[in-house]
């Protein structure tokens, strides 16, 4: 019975994504609901699911199975759903609405925008399904495509230079992928993951082409989760793309990347393949390791607000994938922790990043000095969602990182610890500065006036901002003032860079209420989650003892 | 030793030896050259490379192409799982290149260049 939920999950937001376009046909605003309407069910059914598969850990721990069209396992394509994928169904069900709600009045506008959103969630969560290598590179590149299509959407030249940048590079990754389930396929004569289990055990895991076939896989994910030193697309496209778009592919799509390479890693190859390749996992947790130091040192170095947590990311993955390469189940839970935790805490900052640029126009370190005291949510939020990311609890992001240094420690790999070490200081350097920046700067510093000529007629805009953000004094006079405003809002244009100052300052009723609201909701959550490393448990045990049985 | 082996790679191998130099060329092409449109071309042909790769892991000696009459006899058949791969895989990168190709135009008015060099320039990009 339950089976039916993954190719629901699957098409409804696919099949919805049609309708923004058609709707668009006769009402010009038909997109944002057909879109939230999607989002929801997407949502409820992910938590549907997980319900499920919690229930199913309790007494069997079996696999939630559904074979696409009758046609039966190794010919046929399954959509496989178990606990490691219903969590990640779940987040981009969290995720998509959250990052909806912020969308309706920071855009990008446009029913095109809407189709591509739909089409993108129902990309990822083929990606987090599908039981069938060929597959998942369809999926990968429906998730690519949009993705390129999404970040392009505010239709500024930077935004496409990023787009295309990425384009290119992530062509390559899924053609690299590709390539390695060619290999795979012509070892074993078969797609299917799970019969590729047993598949490429037999052909032997020392086998010259098994290894190139996961050398292969290795890299194009490698290149799709934006690892260094092949993350050069991430910086340019998280940047360029409007703020909604940023946050959710930031949340989303490496987070997707990474989670299939898990799944290819312990479903497919299997522990047993590290075993018999030592070398390979020591490789890959070097490289991990390598991409950690390098993407914390690159974030240190930005100024820009948004670079920096792209850079955050680079460092951040590496953490996840060390843990591929380390082959502990400690480790690997961590790492799923935390790619949850990651994508929650990055939509947050995305968000928040985009809030105090959309009001406030600060785009860059030094233009945050002192708005704390202007954007009293905000700013809790990013210092609060930053402490997160540095690892301090109660957080998420301290229970992920505890469990991959803890596995790291367990498997003797003192290395990967320190570097971990290191690179959490590295992170507290970069998020102290952006807090320091908020909290204990007057706002009238010099730093602050020199920029304040790149974003002129900003200060005309300050009482707008204060109220916008709902708090300058925390009171209901502010959100009252505010609900007008969101009301309204069809007069709101899209924001487009490189408006007049006149416009600019408009903008600053474009940071409406619930845009704020979701930025806090997730960020307590990610401070709520502190306390959920035993319902992650419940849900992963059974994946893990197929994993490590 | 190695000489039987460079001739059956040459005469039996050959379409291996093929995907890798397609496959090469390509990505030579998208890195070295700065001209957007030349990098798109270049990828493209890296994608051949790969959709090559496949179908020649189909091919079977005196193999047929495998529609199979209703009572099942004839055979050997080429595989068609190889094939059905490919196909969507040419969808796919047809519907990149379109992507890319809109992006670059768009960088083209925007900015009246096509050369990636230029571009890092005007843009910043470090």
């Amino acid at each position: 019975m339950s089976d039916i939920l993954l190719p629901l999950l699957v098409t409804i937001p696919i099949m919805l994504a049609a309708f923004p376009l058609l709707a668009g046909l006769k009402y010009e605003r038909a997109g944002w609901p057909i879109a939230m309407v999607g989002s929801l069910v997407v949502a409820g059914l992910a938590a549907l699911l997980t319900w499920e598969v919690y229930l199913e850990g309790q007494s069997t721990g079996e696999q939630i199975i559904h074979e696409l069209g009758g046609f039966p396992a190794p010919r046929g394509i399954e959509l496989v759903g178990d606990g490691l994928s219903a969590l990640i169904a779940l987040l981009i069900g969290v995720v998509s609405v959250a990052v909806l709600v912020y969308a309706r009045k920071s855009g990008p506008q446009g029913n095109a925008f809407y189709s591509g959103y739909l089409l993108l969630t129902g990309g990822l969560l083929g990606v987090a399904f599908t039981g069938d290598l060929f597959n998942l590179f369809v999926f990968l590149e429906i998730v690519g495509l949009v993705t390129y299509a999404l970040i392009a959407a505010d239709r500024s030249g930077k935004a496409a230079y990023g787009a295309l940048k990425y384009l290119f590079l992530g062509t390559v990754g899924a053609s690299l992928y590709l390539i390695g389930v060619g290999y795979a396929f012509v070892a074993t004569g078969t797609l299917n993951m799970l019969d590729l289990q047993s598949a490429l055990a037999e052909v032997g895991y020392t086998d010259p082409l098994v290894q190139a076939a996961f050398g292969f896989i290795l890299v194009g994910f490698m290149l799709k989760i934006a690892l260094f030193p092949l993350h050069t697309w991430q910086p340019d496209a998280y940047t360029y793309a409007p703020d909604s778009v940023s946050a959710y592919i930031s949340a989303l799509v490496s987070t997707t990347a990474a989670y299939a390479l898990i799944r290819i890693s312990f479903d497919v190859f299997t522990v047993d393949f590290f075993a018999a390749n030592p070398l390979i996992a020591d490789g890959v947790v070097l490289l991990a390791s390598i991409s950690i130091v390098v993407g914390s040192l690159l974030a240190v170095m930005q100024t820009e607000i948004k670079r920096i947590f792209a850079y955050s990311s680079v460092a951040q993955f590496g953490m996840i994938v060390a843990a591929i390469g380390l082959t502990s189940e400690t480790a690997l839970f961590g790492a799923v922790i935390h790619l949850v935790g990651h994508g929650l805490m990055k939509a947050a900052l995305f968000m928040g990043a985009g809030i105090m640029a959309t009001a406030y126009g600060a785009r860059t370190i030094s233009q945050y000095g002192g708005l704390a005291k202007r954007a009293p949510f905000t700013s809790g939020s990013i210092a609060i969602t930053g402490l997160a990311l540095v690892g301090i609890p109660p957080s998420i992001g301290f229970v992920g990182k505890w469990f991959i240094a803890l596995g790291a420690v367990q498997e003797g790999s003192w290395g990967l610890a320190v570097v971990i070490f290191v690179s959490t200081m590295l992170t507290l350097l970069y998020v102290a500065r952006i807090i320091e920046k908020l909290y204990f700067d007057p706002p009238g510093d010099p730093h602050g006036a020199a920029h304040d000529d790149h974003g002129d007629g900003h200060d005309d805009a300050v009482d707008g901002h204060a109220v916008a953000d709902g708090g300058h004094a925390g009171d209901d006079g502010g959100l009252t003032t505010d609900t007008q405003t969101d009301g309204g809002s069809p007069a709101e244009t899209p924001i487009k860079p490189g408006d007049s100052p006149e416009q600019t300052a408009a903008v600053s009723g474009a940071v409406s209420r619930e845009m704020l609201a979701v930025v806090l909701t997730l960020t307590l959550a990610t401070v709520a989650l502190f306390v959920s490393a035993d319902q992650f448990a419940a849900m992963l045990d059974p994946v893990f003892g197929r994993f490590f049985q | 030793m190695t000489e039987p082996l460079i001739t059956e790679l040459f005469t039996e191998q050959h379409a291996y030896v093929l995907f890798v130099l397609l496959s090469s060329i390509g990505i030579y092409m998208m890195i070295a050259t700065q001209n957007l449109v030349k990098k798109i071309i270049g990828l493209n042909m890296f994608q051949t490379g790969v959709f090559l790769f496949f179908v020649t892991t189909a091919y079977v000696v005196g193999g047929s192409s495998p529609v199979i009459p209703p009572d099942g006899s004839g055979g050997p058949f080429a595989s068609p799982l190889p094939h059905v791969i490919v196909l969507t895989a040419i969808v796919v990168g047809v519907s990149l290149t379109a992507v890319g190709l809109a992006l670059t135009i768009r960088l083209y008015n925007e900015y009246g260049t096509l050369r990636a060099d230029a571009l890092r320039e005007v843009i910043g990009d470090e």
